[in-house]
């Protein structure tokens, strides 16, 4: 097999048996998922056919595999799969088959190799309570990300845990986990949370730095806008049911079975920012809304800390019945001996009030 | 501190303290208002203090005749406003599912599309009634600080609730924290200003027809 570091995106993908149609049709729908104008079609198409596979270093910290998982396990090879082949991955302990000092060997060379050119692509969050917690060959996540970091021309965070932290991170954070921007301050971050981010997005991020060389725009958290500008709520199919007042009540009663709006069930789309509504999952098949699930809210961070799943979000997330029946006794309490004390105070008047008679006036 | 940590904690500790606030201030409050007593009345009492009491909270409600032609407008905004402050806070579907977590149970709403549209009724309403006070001399000299501040606190509420139902301006989660602390705000300042006139008009209503009563004539 010859070496498909020296071939450009455009011959491997042909070696892949990708045809030309398929892949001017997978660039056209790159371009209409950016917002871009059809006009750069043929200019991304240009750009990936020549661009040469750009090396990217993937981490994995504390995660659980999804988001690779997201990334790789389609039932057919798609063409997002292939775009993915077609980089250079030069390191991604959970895919490679070297291991140990080998597959170190190969991200130091990389490294070396790229220094300042390359992409590196986080998943999972750093813990920095103890570095014992998660290590690669003995090697801390801090100290790997801060090493990596140092000649990598953008840093990706794939997944809510290396973008927010995440499930790590959630309420009581027992390793102290933190995200990729909470310690790399001085490079470009995309994030790309999720729990796991659609493989498509992360390929969109992808064909953009590969075809303009440059990170997306992003929006106040780091996320690109042409994925995370709009919420699940404002592009979900149920939406009308919520604007008439039609809610499910339990997952299987009439509601639910006609396809109702699931706020009541706890759904996060009001407040989520992601893609789900309009890529959909497994090629466009479905989403968790679709399939009859509230959303979790999994690409905003600290969402596994919003209060519960199915808690909707105009409920309070503290137990407020319990604040409320404590705070009447104590108010009571404090209500008798206040007025014990005004009555008090009234009687001492009272008492204390002397009538002036005549011989008073004498004095 | 982001916009998503801002939501949880207005939902989470900022809605208990409120909430801790409110319930304390309005028991405390009633508390003293109750024990604080009445002098024994020594003339002999010519009827009931309890039925014209009871009568009178719910007959105050209809205005007479001359006081509604005198105050008309006064009277028509006013209702509106209280009316349309009940349905928007117990009526929409969100709220409810609110009170079901506190309390335990809910109750029926009405359609999305109606509440809304009595939301823009009502914050309508209370700005004609600010307007009215300005402008008119003399309930502009009756008026204080503490008036106003009331009336703020009662139309923010509505003003972000619909704002972040149609999610206008900023993200959602932003809109949604603002106008939950917007609620929590009326919660912390309603049992200490005249906003407590929403539990005290119970028992000054019956106190007022009590008094009637044990005299004998109608409240």
């Amino acid at each position: 097999m010859t070496n498909n570091k020296d071939k450009t995106l455009g011959e491997i993908l042909r070696d892949q048996g990708v045809s030309r149609r398929s892949f001017l049709k997978y660039c056209a729908a790159t371009a209409s998922m950016m917002a871009l104008s059809p006009a750069l079609i043929p200019k991304i198409a240009h750009a990936l056919e020549n661009a040469k596979r750009p090396s990217v270093i993937w981490l994995s910290f504390q995660e659980c595999t999804g988001c690779t998982e997201s990334l790789t396990r389609a039932h057919t090879a798609t063409i997002e799969s292939l775009i993915f082949d077609a980089i250079s991955l030069d390191y991604h302990h959970t895919l490679q088959a070297a291991s140990g000092h080998a597959a170190e060997e190969a991200r130091e060379e990389a490294m070396k190799e790229n220094f300042g050119k390359y992409l590196l692509i986080v998943d999972g969050s750093i813990p920095l309570d103890n570095p014992g917690y998660s290590t690669i060959a003995g090697i801390s996540n801090y100290d790997m990300l801060i090493e990596s970091a140092k000649g990598a021309a953008a840093i990706v965070a794939i997944g809510t845990c290396a973008a927010f932290g995440g499930l790590p991170h959630a309420n009581p954070n027992p390793t102290g986990a933190v995200s990729v921007s909470d310690i790399i301050k001085d490079k470009p971050i995309i994030n790309v949370p999720g729990c796991p981010p659609i493989p498509v997005v992360i390929t969109g991020v992808l064909t953009h730095f590969l075809t303009f060389g440059s990170i997306p725009e992003l929006d106040h958290i780091g996320r690109p806008k042409v994925f995370y500008g709009q919420s699940i709520h404002d592009r979900c199919y149920r939406r009308p049911f919520y604007d008439k007042g039609l809610f499910a009540e339990t997952f299987d009663d009439e509601g639910a079975r006609k396809g109702w709006c699931l706020y009541k069930l706890g759904c996060k789309g009001p407040t989520t920012y992601n893609a789900c509504a309009t890529t959909k999952w497994n090629d466009g098949t479905s989403w968790p809304i679709e399939a009859g699930h509230p959303c979790l809210g999994c690409s905003e961070p600290d969402f596994w800390d919003g209060g519960g799943f199915y808690k909707s979000l105009s409920m309070p997330t503290e137990n407020i019945t319990q604040t409320v029946i404590y705070t009447a006794a104590g108010a009571i309490a404090a209500g008798v001996a206040l007025g014990a004390m005004n009555k008090a105070r009234k009687n001492n008047a009272v008492a204390a009030h002397s009538k002036t008679g005549v011989d008073d006036l004498e004095k | 501190m982001t916009e998503i940590e801002f939501l949880s904690w207005v939902r989470g500790p900022g809605f208990q303290i409120a909430v801790i606030i409110f319930i304390a201030g309005v028991i405390i409050r009633f508390a003293e208002i109750l024990l604080l007593g009445r002098k024994a009345n020594l003339a002999e009492a010519k009827g009931s203090e309890m039925s014209s009491g009871l009568r009178t909270i719910v007959t105050r409600s209809i205005p007479d005749k001359s006081t509604f032609q005198r105050s008309t407008f006064t009277i028509v905004a006013g209702y509106v406003f209280h009316l349309g402050l009940f349905v928007t806070i117990f009526l929409f579907a969100p709220h409810i599912l609110m009170f079901k977590d506190v309390i335990g149970f809910g109750w029926p709403s009405l359609p999305t599309p109606v509440v809304d549209a009595i939301a823009v009724v009502t914050i309508i309403a209370l700005l004609t009634v600010l307007v009215h006070r300005m402008r008119s001399t003399v309930l502009r000299f009756l008026t204080n600080t503490e008036d106003y501040l009331v009336w703020m606190v009662t139309i923010l509420p509505l003003i972000t609730g619909y704002i972040a139902f149609h999610r206008i301006g900023m993200t959602a989660p932003t809109l949604l924290a603002i106008h939950i602390l917007s609620v929590e705000i009326l919660l912390v300042v309603f049992p200490f200003t005249k906003l407590m006139h929403g539990f005290t008009v119970v028992l000054s209503r019956w106190y007022g027809g009590a008094i009637s009563g044990y005299k004998g004539v109608e409240s």
